[in-house]
């Protein structure tokens, strides 16, 4: 489980995160939604120590990760795997070198066992028999499976998502959704995903946190979603007109 | 102030490249990956500057000389020396900042653009040593036998330009190149070309590294690499040839 306390943040004289106290629970899906400029990708960035806060604390178990310096972070972050928004993957190196790369640097495996354990977690992601191309060779929904792939390969106990369904159509955006659930389960861990897919909120938010210039607005699950009243969450959720009818007749039936 | 606090943050930078490797197997695979690209990479460019930069320097030698007493074979011995001395390293490595130096900066850029330097760190990998110290330290040892070559190559264009222009006879060109030699030039050229490839590639990672923005940004980046790596290289030239001889 992760804990943040109090956190804040501000870029010069500009308030970015004011007081954010939630926590993101084991084996569950997090979601931090809001609209952009919300503060979204400060908080996550906050969380895995991209961004030191100016205030508050950030708890992984017992361990305030803000008071940490450079060595007992990087004992933390081992156990940590994220995905970046444009996947991140490094562009000289194949599929399976990507994946690799955290076994080549923290591991005394040998590359058969290191490259059996790349083939189980591509095969986890349905990538078998995509070892050998470049990042620039496969389609964006297939860079982002091995950015998860890159991100689980360790086993991490906490798992973190910028944007993952940025650019993809709906049916892929659907499929990785599915994935980041289904591994969350399995492996139980802390996911915390950072989204503004309404479908990802409906489909997976366990635990939903709405930002809202810089405050924390709204706290439940996606059953809550249509039926709380809170205005932000309310705006926020149901901003297209499309939306606001479907809600309308839903009630009406109701 | 800008300037302090870009000493101040280069000077913190390059203490931050010295720590302990995570997997030494790792940054040896990554320093070769990069003496390669410098080494390699650069043979054909440096080979080409140099031959040319012998061939003009032999040639104003002798115009130079025209008439006058001084004996012809002297423009071998100058071309060793003003090679080995002089042009092989400053040249060698100006031309080196512009391609290595732009290079650098680009490829770090790129990678904090596309947030690879940060999926780095997150996996708990110690970015700036991991992606610095084995850039400059194969810079630090290619570069030195790239300075070598080229002043080989500067005096084999010399001496070309000698013998197809008559300016000197193959016999006076090689008395020059033997007579008074001093290796204590061969420690001046090496101790130039260890500072020169240093300052070059510790800047132009300072400045890939640090990239804030777009494209723009990234393209300013790569043009502060070779302007500020040159003016650091020739400033550095006066105060070693001060220094050293």
């Amino acid at each position: 489980m992760i804990r943040i306390e109090n956190i804040q943040k501000k870029f010069d004289d500009q308030v970015v995160l004011n007081g954010i106290t939630t926590e993101f629970e084991k084996g569950k899906t997090n979601l931090i939604i809001g609209k952009s400029g919300a503060g979204k990708t400060v908080l996550l960035k906050i969380l895995v120590g991209l961004i030191h806060p100016t205030g508050g604390k950030v708890w992984y178990g017992d361990t305030d990760f803000t008071k940490l310096n450079t060595k007992q972070r990087k004992a933390i972050r081992t156990d940590m795997g994220m995905l970046f928004q444009g996947s991140a993957l490094f562009d000289s190196m194949t599929v399976e070198e990507n994946v690799r790369f955290p076994l080549d640097m923290f591991t005394k495996l040998t590359l058969v066992e290191k490259k059996k354990k790349v083939n189980e977690t591509l095969a986890r992601v349905e990538l078998t028999g995509s070892n050998n191309k470049y990042p620039s060779e496969v389609s964006g929904g297939m860079q982002k499976r091995v950015g998860i792939a890159r991100a689980i390969i360790l086993d991490p106990k906490f798992l973190f998502c910028d944007e993952p369904n940025s650019g993809l159509d709906p049916t892929t955006s659907m499929k990785i959704d599915e994935l980041i659930r289904n591994i969350t389960i399995e492996n139980q861990m802390t996911t915390v995903i950072n989204t503004h897919d309404m479908n990802s909120v409906m489909e997976i938010g366990e635990n939903i946190n709405l930002l809202h210039l810089g405050e924390l607005a709204w706290v439940g699950n996606c059953n809550e979603v249509m039926t709380s009243d809170n205005k932000m969450l309310q705006d926020f959720i149901f901003a297209s007109p499309f939306l606001q009818r479907l809600r309308d007749a839903a009630i009406s039936q109701s | 102030m800008n300037i302090f606090f870009h000493f101040g943050r280069y000077i913190l930078f390059m203490k931050n490249t010295i720590a302990r490797p995570e997997k030494l197997s790792m940054y040896w695979k990554e320093t070769t990956r990069q003496m390669i690209n410098i080494g390699i990479g650069s043979l054909v460019i440096i080979g080409l500057v140099s031959v040319f930069i012998g061939a003009v320097t032999a040639v104003q030698f002798a115009y130079q000389l025209g008439s006058s007493s001084i004996p012809k074979y002297y423009i071998g011995y100058i071309v060793r020396d003003i090679m080995i001395i002089e042009l092989a390293p400053t040249f060698t490595c100006l031309a080196l900042a512009g391609k290595v130096g732009s290079n650098i900066a680009a490829e770090l850029g790129g990678m904090r653009q596309k947030e690879q330097i940060d999926a780095l760190e997150v996996m708990g990998v110690d970015t700036t040593a991991y992606l610095i110290m084995p850039k400059i330290f194969a810079a630090v040892v290619v570069i030195p036998m790239l300075v070598v070559l080229a002043s080989f190559m500067g005096m084999a264009g010399g001496y070309v330009a000698c013998t197809i222009g008559n300016l000197v006879s193959d016999a006076e060109f090689m008395q020059g190149l033997r007579a008074f030699f001093d290796p204590y030039n061969i420690w001046i050229m090496q101790v130039k070309a260890v500072v020169f490839a240093f300052l070059l590639t510790s800047v132009s990672c300072y400045q890939g590294f640090f990239v804030v923005g777009g494209s723009i940004e990234l393209g300013k980046a790569s043009t502060s690499a070779v302007v500020i790596s040159n003016i650091l290289i020739l400033l550095a030239d006066y105060i070693l040839a001060l220094l050293l001889t």
